[in-house]
């Protein structure tokens, strides 16, 4: 739908170049010749053990220690034409916060993430850097491997809320306008951020109890400690950000009513809605799950503390996933983790097509997670009770490549077979949220019900009204979220100041 | 976090709860409702909305006390703070002039049906309440009722209010004496709307019903609440809540309801031994 990858624009490129050229840059360069940094093998990241881990919800990943940090970030070329910025969707200045840890100066790194993005933390462990940054680095050109980039920024920013020194920027003097972020997902929180550095008057209004959208009730927190998403989010606060939450708007106030209540700029981030079903039979026994559900009970409602607290969710013997996203890789982790025998992704594709970052591919494989590719269900059954106790599956071949250029699963005739299953989570991807499009007359909609808006400057059909993240795309990552975030924020500023 | 201003009990098992809600009051219809999680640790549930109030800010809702979640609101009091009461959610009620339209409330749609009752008989509507209960110390708001409706008819189990029969027998008599009756509208337990749905159907009168799956979100972002109406898979949270009852998928909504029965009694029976006084 978009582009998602640009160019650099001449003024980022100038940018750059005024960094790049500042002397204690050109010494640091000189200081080990390429071939030496070229030499030293990347600092993998450290986890903790397959067998340890996936019996609990504490993080995988540990973090790059400083000295590995440090390594690392020498690693990098320091080249003149960073390609990585250019892989960016919020176009991080990513060599000068790589070089400042080179140089030891791990707060400033972390506050030159800042100057970019709003959620460094966050990024450092979701974003699929091997597809962004990670691709387009001159390492990985010259040697195949490209620096950690994604680990690096983890660890700056890591280290700046560990060392309790989380720096506000200093700010304008306020402009007196008012703006209304709806939806406190990715893109709304980066909204914020840079309209809150600007000087706007910013309120956030979400319709869930705690900030945060998917990054609180589906990313688990043994990929996304919660302390780490509240630490970004009391940040925001600190910017004057004020959060609403059990604020639905299109419900309890409408697009309309906040105009009349002096709000002149809006973003709606109002994020995926509807999960998607395949519509087979007995997808609605009790046991079947939308991936959503599934990982809101546990990470949102903390089922996996249940009686603790309140909300149930079903403990399997044996859990399938339905899926290849980064959505059903998180659910079957989380489904093994609260004590699944048997944890089985099945996905229609092969290997090769799975969507999910490699890193997450590869966890959970390391901690025993089971793949049946090439295959997809046709039809659940259900025991006396309505609950799901099996599943029948047919086995796929792949065709021609389909409109997404990947090869279009084929099914194999006779080739049915049924397995057992006490639980399933479908994690076959969402549709927009239909509530704003609902209640906000005269905003255009595309032909999946999500906001049409102009890539350029991702306003919509209203005026002052800007969108951007899964509401406009059906169902993307956190990073591109972000990407249409600051596009969107720079417009609204531009609107503010009309 | 919003202020209780009233929690009371109208009748055994059955609260009122009263909730300082002003934007919330400010966007009521009929038939819409509200998430609630009673503490930081609870579970997030809908309930309908009885009433509203602009001018005190106010929402009210009517819950039957089943499980941990509803005895812990029951164990609030005035002055409290709920961490969430979410809303309006829903799709509002259809209000029309209909010409006659019988109501049948039991239990927390008693509640729940007043909004609905006050709205069709200010559009111009013959309204005629068919409330139902155990007994008649389990009748509730009986004067509201009386004071819009131009009929208000009683069945329960004791014969104290002149009938012993479940709806379905005093709802078919009802529909013959106000022939022609445009629609039916059925507020309460499952069981309630299921039968009046039954009863009307052979008639061909068109019949509303709430219906009250399980949800989390309330906003159509997880799925829990999908139930099967007019054979397809609707989401009652964005959907509905309203849908025509001779077009629903009863048995699949009574066997989601039931979905966490075992994990409903031992979070009950844990709540009851560690956290009554």
């Amino acid at each position: 739908m978009a582009e998602d990858k640009k160019e650099l624009a001449p003024e980022l490129k100038e940018k750059l170049k005024a960094e790049f050229d500042k002397d204690w840059r050109k010494e640091q360069r000189k200081s080990v010749p390429a071939k030496e940094r070229m030499k030293t093998a990347r600092q993998k990241m450290p986890e903790r053990p397959a067998g340890v881990r996936n019996r609990d919800f504490q993080e995988v990943n540990t973090g790059l220690t400083p000295e590995m940090a440090l390594a690392e970030a020498r690693r990098c070329l320091d080249c003149a034409n960073p390609q990585c910025v250019a892989g960016c969707p919020v176009a991080i200045d990513i060599p000068s916060f790589v070089k400042l840890i080179e140089k030891g100066e791990f707060l400033a790194a972390a506050w030159k993430l800042k100057e970019t993005n709003s959620l460094p933390a966050i990024c450092g462990r979701v974003c699929p850097q091997e597809t962004q940054c990670e691709e387009l680095c001159t390492m990985k050109k010259a040697s195949g491997v490209p620096v950690a980039i994604g680990n690096l920024e983890r660890f700056a920013s890591d280290f700046e809320r560990l060392s309790g020194s989380m720096k506000i920027p200093p700010l304008p003097p306020p402009s007196g306008k008012k703006a209304a972020i709806i939806g406190a997902g990715p893109a709304g929180l980066t909204v914020a951020g840079d309209l809150a550095k600007l000087g706007h008057q910013v309120t956030i209004f979400e319709a869930l109890h705690e900030a945060g959208g998917v990054l609180i009730y589906g990313i688990p927190e043994f990929r996304l400690p919660k302390a780490i998403l509240k630490a970004e989010v009391d940040y925001l606060k600190r910017l004057g950000v004020a959060v609403r939450t059990s604020f639905v708007v299109g419900l309890t106030a409408t697009i309309d009513d906040l105009r009349n209540e002096g709000y002149e700029a809006f973003f709606v981030g109002s994020g995926a809605g509807l999960p998607n079903f395949m519509k087979i039979p007995g997808e609605n026994l009790v046991g079947v799950y939308s991936a959503n559900e599934y990982l809101t009970r546990v990470n949102l409602m903390r089922a996996y503390d249940f009686p603790a607290y309140d909300t149930p969710v079903f403990k399997a013997r044996t859990a399938a996933v339905i899926g290849g996203g980064n959505v059903a890789m998180d659910s079957v982790r989380t489904a093994q983790r609260l004590g699944a025998e048997r944890a089985v992704i099945v996905y229609r594709r092969s290997r090769a097509e799975m969507p999910a970052r490699t890193e997450e591919i590869h966890h959970a494989e390391e901690e025993g997670i089971e793949f049946q590719l090439l295959t997809t269900p046709i039809r659940y059954l259900g025991d006396e009770r309505g609950r799901v106790r099996a599943m029948e599956c047919q086995k796929m071949g792949l065709g021609e490549p389909d409109a997404s250029g990947r090869r279009r699963p084929v099914p194999i005739e006779g080739s049915e077979y049924t397995m057992d299953v006490d639980l399933v989570v479908c994690a076959i991807g969402q549709s927009p949220n239909p509530l704003i499009p609902q209640t906000t007359p005269g905003l255009k909609m595309g032909k999946w019900g999500n906001v049409e808006v102009d890539w350029a400057t991702m306003a919509t059909s209203l005026p002052g009204v800007y969108a951007g993240g899964d509401i406009v795309r059906g169902g993307a990552t956190v990073i591109l979220a972000m990407g249409d975030a600051r596009i969107a924020a720079a417009q609204m500023d531009q609107y503010l100041r009309r | 976090m919003p202020k209780i201003l009233t929690r009371e009990r109208l009748v055994p098992n059955l609260h009122l709860l009263e909730v300082h809600a002003p934007e919330v009051a400010g966007k009521c219809r009929p038939g819409q409702f509200v998430i609630v999680m009673p503490d930081e640790k609870g579970e997030r549930i809908p309930l309908s909305i009885a009433d509203w109030d602009v001018e005190r800010g106010s929402v009210t809702a009517v819950f039957l006390v089943v499980g941990t979640t509803t005895r812990k609101l029951a164990a609030l009091k005035a002055g409290d703070e709920i961490p969430v009461f979410v809303g309006p959610l829903g799709r509002p009620s259809e209000i029309a002039a209909f010409g006659t339209v019988v109501l049948v409330a039991g239990c927390f749609g008693i509640g729940a049906l007043w909004p609905a009752a006050r709205a069709l008989k200010a559009a111009g509507n013959r309204v005629v309440a068919l409330i139902d209960a155990k007994a008649d110390y389990l009748v509730y708001w009986k004067d509201r009722f009386r004071s819009v409706c131009d009929r208000v008819v009683f069945s329960s189990r004791d014969y104290a209010l002149g009938s012993k029969e479940f709806v379905p027998g005093p709802l078919e008599r009802l529909l013959e004496a106000e022939a022609p009756v445009a629609r039916v509208i059925a507020v309460g337990c499952t069981y309630l709307m299921y039968a009046s749905a039954q009863a009307t159907k052979p008639l061909g009168v068109k019949t509303v019903v709430s219906l009250n799956p399980i949800m989390v979100d309330g906003t159509g972002m997880c799925g829990a609440c999908r139930c099967t109406a007019e054979g397809k898979t609707k989401f009652a949270c964005v959907d509905g809540p309203d849908f025509d009852g001779h077009h629903v998928d009863w048995d699949e909504l009574f066997m989601r309801r039931k979905s966490y029965f075992d994990d409903e009694t031992r979070s009950l029976c844990r709540y009851e031994e560690t956290e009554l006084p």
